[in-house]
């Protein structure tokens, strides 16, 4: 799982407040605990043995239970309950099961010893020793129980303390890392947003910079880097400009002289039959070449409209099977349409015609008949497809179909259309603000799909 | 044969106009400047001009304005690139028709046959028609405003001609360019919308508020009903 900055940096101020609190807090709670319980343990045991010291001389013959209670009592003091045992004989109030026999070993070895044992929650101590009698022992043993209540308490209060520091220290670490967050985040958000403002192609995005530290650097380069990039782009689209530009030029100087050639051309056909063969031959091939040039160039023109955004819309209310079918009949296509009738749309009719010209000009020259011409509404636009039943286009060349001047064979060379047709088809149905595509039928054959809104605008 | 005057400035293209209208049949006056065009009309007007708008000194579109000035003689513009601006600054200055250069002689002839064919009586159509102010006399192919003859081009004529006689019927657009300019559905709707810009000018009382001709949004064009 990968963390965000943020929540990185609070666990890892949160770790260190926290260890540095157990550290600190937690050593001097074990140490004080510990002095707080051997104190009392202590105490207790000196308290005890001065107790029984209290009694002595005793006389512990002849050893009996009411001797012992005695004994039990005498010891067991205010907090305390007492057991005293020998010779197989006990009294007292604690109960003899408390009483390990890990501690009765020790005291059966004359040492005067004790045990920590839990007591239904709270901590009790265990003293046992033995007694004495003239320094000789006496065959007694002695076992009180001392409840540690008040020192488990102090112990409490210290862990509480504790708890509390701990509780503090994560706090202010905390809020520590927020603040630490905060200065590093905002300018690495604001990189972020500036960043995706430059990808989105707002090329003057730049990035104020504040202070001197690494993300100021970082910020620097940045605007550096922006600069830079904003520079090529502009360089390239100067290149670019200048290149249509200058394809703009070339069509139009050629398009003078090719007036005057297209304006005789007709001449020429007519004369061409009574010339002699191949002076006719000539002849002719001049006036068609002519012809290709001159479509040529006029496409070149078309395009080079569209690139400098000069190309507009002239649009009109038009029932589009009533203008497909012009269209059709105007070019003498032999195609099967089948066109919903009653489809109205607002749309630039000459720009309408180039594109099913285009269409079904391509479909004819580069597919097999029957080529098939549909229109049909679907939602808000208008849906025309023009499908043949040749082989098809190659997934290569599919992507490059609307390409300017892309020829699917280059075997086959030059292609009785100017290369353009598609392109230009293409660019007039997104000036309608619609989309042309081209792909293969499930049954063999290409189909172009060009879709207009019903409104072009 | 119809007499064009041809108004050119590039040698070559005036030549192979001329070569291949001469060819038609047509009997063709060239000439390189607006000046000469201008003078041309002036000493003896020709059937039908054809400009280009390219020209240097004065301009096609100022002999368009001069020639439309002084007479209804149909004028086709040449235009040497298919700029949307200078089709509709043409056609406002009161051209006819235009057609698009690399042009075949074919096209140019067609156009030519066309905008003649509106200057032509219509056998069979004598009479005169009033509406409200305006009197149409289809027979003598006269227009009067409140006894005041209107001067109006062949084509503004042409299309007056047509949408007065059946009043009150929407045209389209492409129906008027099939019956007036001989296009049908490919034309170009602009010629329709400038010509009746021009014809509301010269017939309506407020050309912004027309009554004669009325547009009906999204259809076409109507005559009255007054």
């Amino acid at each position: 799982m990968r963390l965000g900055l943020r929540t990185r940096l609070l666990l890892a101020f949160a770790l260190l407040s926290v260890v540095t609190a157990a550290a600190v807090a937690g050593a001097g709670y074990v140490r004080a605990r510990d002095a707080i319980v051997q104190r009392a343990q202590d105490n207790a045991v000196i308290e005890t043995t001065n107790r029984v010291q209290r009694l002595y001389p005793l006389d512990t013959t002849p050893l009996s239970a009411a001797l012992l209670r005695q004994v039990a009592g005498a010891v067991s003091g205010r907090e305390g309950v007492a057991l005293a045992s020998g010779g197989g004989l006990s009294g007292g109030g604690l109960d003899p099961a408390v009483v390990t026999d890990e501690l009765r070993a020790k005291v059966g070895q004359g040492r005067v010893a004790w045990q920590r044992v839990d007591l239904g929650g709270t901590t009790a101590l265990v003293i046992g020793m033995r007694l004495r009698v003239d320094t000789r022992p006496s065959g007694v043993e002695v076992y009180v129980l001392r409840r540690l209540t008040a020192e488990a308490e102090a112990v409490g209060g210290l862990a509480r303390d504790a708890w509390l520091i701990g509780g503090a220290g994560l706090l202010f670490g905390l809020l520590l890392a927020l603040l630490a967050a905060r200065s590093v985040l905002g300018p690495v958000r604001e990189l972020r947003t500036a960043a995706r403002r430059l990808g989105e192609g707002d090329l003057d995005t730049r990035i104020e910079v504040r202070g001197t530290d690494e993300l100021a650097e970082v910020s620097r380069t940045f605007n550096t880097t922006a600069e830079s990039l904003r520079a090529h782009v502009a360089e390239l689209r100067a290149l670019e400009a200048d290149a249509r530009r200058f394809v703009a030029d070339v069509s139009h100087e050629l398009r003078t002289p090719l007036a005057a050639m297209a304006a005789v051309t007709d001449v020429l056909d007519a004369e061409a039959a009574d010339l002699p063969e191949v002076a006719g031959q000539a002849v002719r091939l001049v006036s068609r070449e002519t012809q290709n040039l001159a479509r040529l160039v006029d496409d070149l023109i078309e395009v080079s409209r569209f690139d400098s955004g000069a190309a507009g819309l002239a649009v009109d209310e038009v029932d589009v099977a009533e203008a497909v079918r012009a269209t059709l009949r105007v070019r003498g296509f032999d195609v099967d349409a089948d066109l919903s009738p009653a489809v109205l749309a607002t749309l630039d009719p000459r720009r309408l015609d180039v594109i099913v010209a285009n269409l079904v000009g391509n479909a004819l020259r580069h597919g097999a008949p029957p080529v098939a011409v549909t229109l049909t509404r679907s939602g808000g636009d208008v849906v025309i497809e023009v499908a043949d039943h040749g082989p098809g286009l190659d997934e290569e060349v599919l992507p490059h179909v609307f390409d300017r001047l892309y020829k699917a064979d280059t075997a086959r060379g030059r292609s009785e259309g100017s290369g353009l047709g598609l392109a230009i088809a293409w660019e007039n149905a997104r000036l309608h603000g619609g989309a042309l595509t081209a792909a293969n039928r499930a049954g063999g054959g290409a189909v172009f799909t060009l879709r207009l809104p019903v409104a072009a605008r | 044969m119809p007499r064009v005057l041809l108004i050119e400035d590039d040698a070559a293209v005036r030549d192979g106009l001329r070569i291949a209208l001469t060819y038609q049949g047509h009997e063709v006056e060239a000439v390189g400047t607006g000046e000469a065009g201008l003078a041309a009309v002036a000493a003896d007007p020709p059937d039908v001009v054809v400009l280009d708008l390219m020209l240097p000194g004065v301009d096609g579109f100022e002999v368009c304005r001069r020639v439309r000035a002084a007479g209804d003689l149909p004028i086709i513009m040449l235009t040497a690139r298919d700029d949307d601006i200078d089709v509709v600054a043409g056609l406002e200055a009161g051209a006819d028709d235009y057609v698009v250069k690399p042009a075949r002689a074919r096209v140019l002839e067609a156009r030519i046959r066309a905008v003649l064919r509106r200057g032509e009586r219509r056998p069979g159509a004598d009479r005169q028609e009033r509406h409200g102010d305006l009197v149409v006399d289809r027979d003598g192919l006269v227009v009067a405003k409140r006894g005041q003859p209107v001067a109006l081009a062949p084509t503004e004529l042409r299309l007056l001609l047509e949408l007065s006689a059946a009043p009150g019927r929407v045209f389209s657009r492409q129906v008027l360019l099939e019956s007036v300019w001989d296009q049908g559905y490919l034309g170009d709707s602009r010629l329709v919308d400038a010509c009746v810009q021009r014809l509301r000018a010269k017939v309506e009382d407020d050309p912004a508020a027309p009554v004669y001709i009325r547009t009906v949004r999204g259809f076409g064009y109507r005559f009255g009903p007054l």
